[in-house]
């Protein structure tokens, strides 16, 4: 554990959420203490990210209650707290955009209407490129980066706000092991100033030893909720017994071992 | 007569002043429309202020009011079509825009008014403006400037990743809705200028030149706008200086020149493209051959016979087969 766990940020009761009347997510109960790095993982379709998006706001619940940092959703309005990495799809648009804007555009949770741009914001954008690695870049189109690149790009995004917690949907998702590692080098240093982090992973990769709790879900319902199981743990690994191999079916007495007596 | 003298008359100057500011302000909101591939949102929303031309000439109050009013309307419109997302939400906004031209010619001729008049707004009539029409030009075209620049940081975020700005506290929707009126509030500005079936071009076209050469989206937006008012500003001038004899319009004109400067940055910007492509040659590395392999030998516990069929998988190292087994390979020794 990177962090000892502190207070609930967030909470989520009973979360059902039912998408054109089909449901994916079906009554969850979830807790994140301060500090936290919680894995989502489980197969496509088993409801992890519908439920980082429930829990960000983005998709509404059919019941249930979430609060975020002791307040419920609806009533939240300290947006600065949360930084939000989604899958890295449409971060290109019809117009070039330079890396550093893209990063400067995730500073809109701190800066007002009508306000110019500061020391205080200059100052987090060149910290959240420096996190990432991606410092060189800065001035370089969107477009031109690698996809595990933008991906990095959307994490210093988030981080620009300086945020307490972040959602991260899929971030390895069609990344390269360098990115990977660089990615979760980046996550790392988030991990040690004290924030929480709840990402959606398929697998872990190199991120694996930061990963307090591994949160599995199955069918809609959290079904594993504990410590990351290592490889050997999940998939196990067993040498093939010697002996022989008859093709009748073995009938033992009770007083035999499972292994078929040896 | 010629240029400077015709530059001497006032219906020139307010003609210049309104093409600059015209110029200035359409590719500012079209740079937003081109971001989130809207770019045909301006044809649209200028095909549904047909109708509000024609319902000003029909009722006999001022035709840039009521096109003003139908092209919100009509802007809203749009906006919550495509934002509920429909399959055939392009299909219902071809039935907007083809009922908006078709019931605007028909209410004109309806009014009694000729096709005549109706051209006038189709293409643009910029050298009929009179003082209201002007200021009433840059007003507009001022308050446009205003809320892009200054709403800037919003808009980019709002444009380029709306679930990052929904999470981030921003209201997408008022946002999405501002882009929408911002850009039927530039159409009918633009209206006299190039005229509705016109318009789309110098919001679009001025950031297509501006693309080519811009790596950032702040360089795109300034460039874009350098672009609309120079074309602008050219058009008219082109079109000022050829004799009285021939009648070029400066409508089509401002939009040729601003493809034409289009057309002259392209190669440019193919060039640049290629050399970011060819931007570092690779950094040299050792050859693989160099590389040491690591070669433990063990004396291990291993009851289990290796072989052809023993389940491992197999790799083949230099003289001898490997097993590759608990995350290490190995091969019996002696």
């Amino acid at each position: 554990m990177l962090n000892a766990a502190g207070t609930a940020v967030v909470e989520a009761r009973d979360v059902t959420v039912a998408i054109a009347g089909r449901p994916v997510l079906r009554g969850n109960d979830l807790t994140v203490h301060e500090g936290e790095f919680v894995a989502l993982m489980g197969a496509n379709g088993s409801g992890k990210t519908t439920l980082v998006r429930a829990l960000t706001g983005l998709r509404p619940l059919t019941s249930g209650s979430i609060s975020l940092f002791g307040t419920p959703l609806a009533e939240f309005h300290e947006h600065q707290r949360i930084g939000f990495v989604p899958q890295r799809g449409t971060v290109t648009g019809g117009v070039p955009a330079s890396v550093r804007e893209v990063v400067a555009s995730g500073r809109v949770t701190r800066r007002g209407l009508l306000r110019p741009p500061g020391r205080a914001d200059r100052a987090a954008i060149d910290d959240a490129l420096q996190v990432v690695g991606l410092a060189d870049r800065a001035h370089d189109g969107i477009s031109t980066l690698s996809g595990g690149q933008q991906q990095r790009v959307l994490i210093a995004r988030a981080l620009a706000g300086k945020p307490d917690l972040f959602f991260l949907d899929e971030p390895t998702a069609g990344v390269d092991l360098p990115n990977q590692q660089a990615l979760a080098d980046a996550l790392r240093t988030l991990s040690e100033r004290g924030a929480t982090v709840v990402l959606v992973a398929h697998e872990l990769g190199p991120m694996a030893p930061l990963v307090d709790r591994a949160v599995v879900m199955r069918d809609g319902r959290i079904d594993y909720d504990g410590p990351p199981l290592s490889e050997d743990a999940v998939h196990g690994h067993h040498h093939p017994t010697p002996g022989s191999h008859d093709h009748v079916p073995y009938v033992g007495s009770p007083l035999d071992s499972l292994e078929g007596g040896r | 007569m010629n240029l400077i003298d015709l530059l001497g008359f006032e219906f020139m100057q307010r003609a210049l002043l309104a093409a600059l500011f015209t110029g200035l302000a359409a590719p500012a909101i079209g740079t937003f429309l081109v971001q989130r591939r809207l770019s045909l949102l301006g044809d649209g929303i200028g095909h549904i202020a047909v109708t509000g031309v024609a319902l000003g000439l029909l009722t006999g109050t001022s035709p840039t009011w009521t096109a003003i009013v139908v092209a919100i309307l009509g802007a809203v419109m749009i906006e919550v079509i495509r934002e509920h997302g429909h399959t055939n939400g392009d299909v219902a906004l071809a039935l907007l825009f083809y009922g908006g031209l078709a019931g605007g010619v028909l209410i004109t001729g309806l009014a009694g008014q000729g096709a005549n008049k109706l051209q006038a707004y189709l293409f643009g009539s910029i050298t009929s403006l009179s003082d209201v029409d002007v200021w009433f030009t840059l007003a507009l075209a001022v308050v446009i400037l205003m809320v892009t620049l200054g709403l800037l940081p919003q808009l980019f975020t709002v444009a380029s990743d709306p679930e990052f700005a929904k999470v981030a506290g921003l209201q997408v929707r008022f946002y999405n809705l501002l882009v929408a009126v911002l850009a039927a509030v530039t159409v009918t500005v633009a209206m006299r200028t190039v005229g509705l079936l016109l318009v789309s071009a110098l919001m679009v076209v001025p950031v297509a030149t501006s693309q080519q050469l811009a790596r950032s989206f702040r360089t795109t937006l300034a460039g874009a706008m350098a672009v609309g008012g120079v074309a602008a500003v050219g058009g008219l001038l082109i079109a000022a200086s050829f004799p009285a004899e021939t009648t070029v319009a400066p409508g089509p004109t401002i939009v040729l020149l601003a493809l034409a400067m289009f057309a002259s940055t392209w190669p440019i910007g193919v060039w640049l493209r290629h050399r970011r492509h060819v931007r570092a040659p690779f950094p040299a590395v050792p050859p693989l051959a160099e590389a040491e392999h690591t070669h433990e030998m063990t004396p291990e516990e291993h009851a289990h016979v290796h072989g052809d069929d023993c389940g491992h998988p197999a790799v083949a190292h230099g003289d001898h087969v490997d097993y590759v087994h608990d995350g290490h390979r190995h091969a019996p020794h002696g």
